[in-house]
């Protein structure tokens, strides 16, 4: 266990699979809870990404995605709330794993720290600017006229 | 490590596959964020995804997309369910075997429009 070291990255078993070990008893939360976390959000992404990939961009093909079929699918808010939570799941998932995917290359805690923090502001921004087009998108009306709009300017 | 297992492969094939769609997510955030600036932005912008070669990387996309979901799969089972480890390594060939089983026919769907043969009925005739 290389728990007291504060030089070396966290210590991680790759199994015979290919996968993570899961933390074992008394280590980090926040590396147990990770390691939930892909699981339950990786069954959730099965599902989510691989029926929006087929139904989205596969039965229709990619030139026709053009703006209006976006504001047809966007009058349902059903298509609404599930791109968002397709869209925050892929993204956490997503960079939490470059986040261990770095931390194995990385020997530096002070590194691993300031990566971390990087790859947090990059998805606290993504995730942003997604949920605002999202949530905010109007046909025929930018961004910007929804949100001020929506503050009665 | 266990070099030349199945092991090994799965684990470096789901962390590259795994980066790619991470990538791939980043740009799409950003396309779809170009909607919030009108059709004529948004229209002229995502034209790029039509084009042959943006195809041919959505394709590479789709695949990491696919071994990526089935590998997760696989993972799951073997952390969750006891016997699960025991056949790791035929759950691996059958991932590999239901990714290329997909595949072939997305290959059909989103490469045909580039030879002016439109399998959903309907493409606008895609630029080059």
């Amino acid at each position: 266990m290389a728990s007291n070291t504060t030089t070396t990255a966290p210590e991680r078993t790759i199994t015979k699979y290919g996968a993570y070990a899961k933390p074992s008893k008394g280590a980090n939360g926040w590396e147990t809870f990770s390691w939930y976390f892909f699981r339950i959000s990786g069954v959730g992404l099965v599902f989510l990404a691989l029926i929006h990939v087929f139904f989205v961009h596969i039965s229709t093909d990619v030139s026709e995605t053009v703006y209006g079929f976006v504001a047809a699918r966007y009058a349902n808010p059903f298509w609404r709330l599930y791109d968002l939570l397709l869209l925050t799941l892929a993204l956490f998932h997503g960079l939490n794993g470059l986040r261990i995917a770095c931390g194995d290359y990385i020997q530096s805690r002070g590194w691993r720290l300031t990566v971390s923090s990087a790859l947090f502001f990059i998805a606290i921004t993504f995730w942003l600017m997604g949920s605002l087009t999202i949530i905010m998108f109007q046909p025929n009306q930018t961004l910007a006229q929804s949100i001020m709009s929506f503050l009665g300017r | 490590m266990y070099r030349g297992q199945s092991g090994q492969w799965s684990w470096l094939l789901h962390r590259i596959t795994g980066l790619g769609v991470l990538l791939f997510l980043l740009v799409h955030i950003v396309d779809i964020t170009l909607i919030g600036f009108g059709p004529t932005i948004y229209n002229d912008a995502i034209v790029i995804f039509s084009t042959a070669i943006i195809r041919v990387i959505s394709l590479a996309l789709i695949a990491s997309l696919l071994f990526h979901a089935f590998n997760g799969i696989r993972i799951i089972l073997i952390d969750f369910w006891p016997a699960g480890y025991k056949y790791q390594q035929a759950m691996f060939y059958i991932v590999l075997a239901v990714t290329i089983l997909l595949f072939i026919p997305t290959v059909f769907y989103i490469m045909a429009p580039v030879f002016g043969v439109c399998p959903q009925g309907s493409c606008a005739n895609p630029a080059l």
